[in-house]
C-alpha cells in the first residue's frame, strides 16, 4: 500500500533544528550491544523472549538489538513491531493515525516482551503499548528498552535498560536516528 | 472542525481513496488478531439508518463499530415513527438529538445522504442512496484489487458487466477504479445503460466474449429481477445467454484475472453457480474486506482528526 507521510506525528509541520550532538553513531552502536548483555543477563538467556520495536522509532532500534543479542548468544529472537495509534488516550484531542502496520507474529501468551523506544517521554505511548499488547496474548512480563530517557513522564512508568539519561526541557525535540542522538527545537514553518 | 462525512467517491479524489486504503491496512491486521478489537472509538456512537433492505452492509458497519469499540444503534423502519408519519427530517434531528456522532445511511432516494448530513450535527456515511453512489463499497473493491492482484491499479483494465442503470455500486466503482488509474469498460445491453455517459471515464462494450481475454479483472452486477417486469430485458435466460459470466466465458480471461460480484448474487442468472465458487472468485474476500474498509472509515471521521483527500494535505 502507499505510504503515508508523517503529517500526524508533532509537532506538526515543524522542522527540527538540532542544537547539540548528545550521541555518535559509535556511542548509539555501544550502548545498543550494552543493553544486549543486559537483556540476555537479566532473562539468563533468551528463553520465551520476543522483541518488539514500537512504530516508527523503535522499530530500527529493535532490529538492532535482535542482531546485537544474535551475534553474543549464536540465537535469533523473535521480532516483531508495533503501532500503538488505536490504544491513544489522545484520539480526539490531535490528529492520530498509524504509521504502519503492526507486525507480530506468534502469540505473547507466557513470552518475555522487550518494548523497545527511541525516547521516553511522557510515558503515554508506553501506557498504549501495554493495552496493545495485552490483545496479543498474555506476556509472562513486559522490559522496557529505550535509547534515551528524557524524564517529564505523566504516568508510573519507568525503562528497564537505557542507552543515555538526558535531561531536557519540555519544549526541547530528541531526534535519534541511526547517525546518533541530536538535541534540538522545532522550529514551526 | 466541522464534521466530516463520506457522501461520494468524488469527495476523496486519488489520494483520499489511497489513503483510506493504507489504514485498511491496519484494519486488516486488527480483523487478523486473537481479539479482533481496539478501544479507539470508545465513547462514539455510531446509527445505522436503513431505509432499504440490506444485510451484508448492515452488519459490515455494526461489526467495524463494534471493533472499534463504537456503540452502535440501529434504527428499523419498520418498527419506528416512520410508520406514524414521521418524516426523514424529523427522525434525524431526534437521532442527533440523542448526542450520536455517526449516521449510516441508506435510502431509496439519491442525495438523502446530503440532506441527513446537513440537518444534522453527525457525520454521515453514505451506505447506498438510490442509483446513485455507494462508497463504502467501491473501496472495499479497490482495497481487493490492490491486495489480490499483485500489480498497480494504473492501467488495470477493469470489465463491469451487467445492470449499470440502475447500479449505485457501478457509478461508484466506475469513479474509484477510474481516479486510481485503472481503464474502466462497461458492458451491457443498450437498455441496461444510462440515457447519457458523457463525462464517465469509461468505454462501453455490448460483447461481453471479446472483451474478456484482455480483462484483469471481470465486475459481475446484481441483476434485479424486477427489470424484467419493465421490459428491459427480454428474460433472464436471454440475459444469461447474453451477459452471464458462465464457465465458458470465465475460461476466456487471462490466468491472474479476478472475479468480483457486490452481492448478493442470483447464481445462475448474472454469474453461474461453478464460476462464483471458482478459486479466481474473491467474493467472500469482498465481504470479509467490506469489514475493514468499513473500520478505516469511521476511524478516519470519528477518530483521526485528520482531514480526508487534497485538503488534508499539509
Amino acid at each position: 500500500m502507499a505510504e503515508r507521510e508523517r503529517r500526524t506525528t508533532p509537532p506538526y509541520g515543524g522542522v527540527f533544528v538540532g542544537r547539540t550532538q548528545v550521541m555518535n553513531a559509535d556511542d548509539l552502536r555501544r550502548a545498543t550491544t550494552r543493553i544486549a548483555h543486559e537483556v540476555i543477563e537479566r532473562n539468563r538467556g533468551l528463553e520465551g523472549v520476543v522483541v518488539i520495536g514500537l512504530q516508527t522509532g523503535g522499530v530500527w532500534l529493535a532490529d538492532r538489538l535482535a542482531e546485537a543479542i544474535e551475534r553474543i548468544e549464536g540465537t535469533a529472537v523473535p521480532l516483531g513491531r508495533l503501532d500503538v495509534a488505536f490504544y491513544r488516550d489522545d484520539i480526539g484531542l490531535r490528529p492520530v493515525l498509524p504509521e504502519a502496520v503492526t507486525d507480530i507474529g506468534a502469540s505473547l501468551d507466557a513470552a518475555t516482551v522487550v518494548l523497545v523506544d527511541d525516547v521516553l517521554f511522557t510515558g503515554r505511548t508506553i501506557r498504549a503499548a501495554l493495552n496493545a499488547l495485552n490483545d496479543y496474548g498474555r506476556p509472562r512480563s513486559v522490559q522496557l528498552a529505550v535509547m534515551v530517557d528524557r524524564g517529564h513522564r505523566e504516568l508510573p512508568i519507568r525503562p528497564d535498560y537505557v542507552g543515555k539519561n538526558l535531561p531536557t526541557r519540555r519544549d526541547e525535540v530528541v531526534d535519534v536516528s541511526p547517525d546518533g542522538v541530536v538535541l534540538g527545537e522545532m522550529v514551526r514553518r | 472542525m466541522s464534521r466530516p462525512h463520506l457522501l461520494s467517491i468524488d469527495d476523496l479524489g486519488a489520494s483520499g481513496i489511497r489513503e483510506l486504503l493504507a489504514l485498511t491496512d491496519n484494519m486488516a491486521e486488527v480483523n487478523r488478531r486473537p481479539i479482533p478489537k481496539v478501544p479507539a472509538l470508545r465513547g462514539r456512537t455510531v446509527v445505522s439508518l436503513f431505509y432499504e433492505d440490506s444485510t451484508r452492509t448492515r452488519l459490515s458497519f455494526e461489526t467495524a463499530a463494534k471493533r472499534l469499540s463504537a456503540d452502535t444503534m440501529t434504527f428499523n423502519v419498520g418498527s419506528s415513527s416512520v410508520n406514524k408519519g414521521e418524516s426523514l427530517r424529523d427522525t434525524v434531528e431526534t437521532i442527533c438529538a440523542m448526542g450520536v456522532d455517526a449516521i449510516v445511511v441508506r435510502h431509496r432516494s439519491a442525495g438523502v445522504p446530503w440532506r441527513v448530513a446537513a440537518w444534522g450535527d453527525a457525520s454521515v456515511v453514505n451506505a447506498g442512496d438510490g442509483w446513485h453512489e455507494h462508497p463504502t463499497q467501491a473501496l472495499l473493491d479497490c482495497y481487493t484489487v490492490a491486495t489480490e492482484l499483485d500489480r498497480p491499479f494504473e492501467g488495470l483494465r477493469i470489465v463491469i458487466v451487467g445492470d449499470i442503470k440502475h447500479s449505485r455500486v457501478a457509478r461508484s466503482n466506475v469513479l474509484a477504479f477510474s481516479a486510481l488509474g485503472a481503464e474502466v469498460t462497461l458492458v451491457a445491453p443498450g437498455t441496461l445503460l444510462p440515457p447519457s455517459l458523457e463525462g464517465w471515464p469509461v468505454t462501453v462494450d455490448h460483447d461481453l466474449e471479446s472483451v474478456l481475454a484482455t480483462t484483469d479483472v471481470v465486475y459481475v452486477l446484481r441483476m434485479q429481477l424486477e427489470r424484467m417486469e419493465q421490459a428491459l430485458v427480454p428474460s433472464l435466460r436471454e440475459y444469461t445467454a447474453g451477459y452471464g459470466l458462465t464457465p465458458a466465458r470465465a475460461a476466456l480471461l487471462p490466468a491472474h484475472a479476478l472475479i468480483m460480484h457486490p452481492g448478493p448474487m442470483n447464481r445462475g442468472v448474472e454469474i453461474a453457480p461453478e464460476v462464483a465458487d471458482s478459486p479466481r472468485s474473491v467474493i467472500t474476500t469482498q465481504v470479509r474486506n467490506g469489514v475493514a474498509v468499513r473500520m478505516a472509515v469511521l476511524y478516519w471521521l470519528l477518530g483521526s482528526g485528520v482531514a480526508l483527500g487534497d485538503e488534508g494535505e499539509r
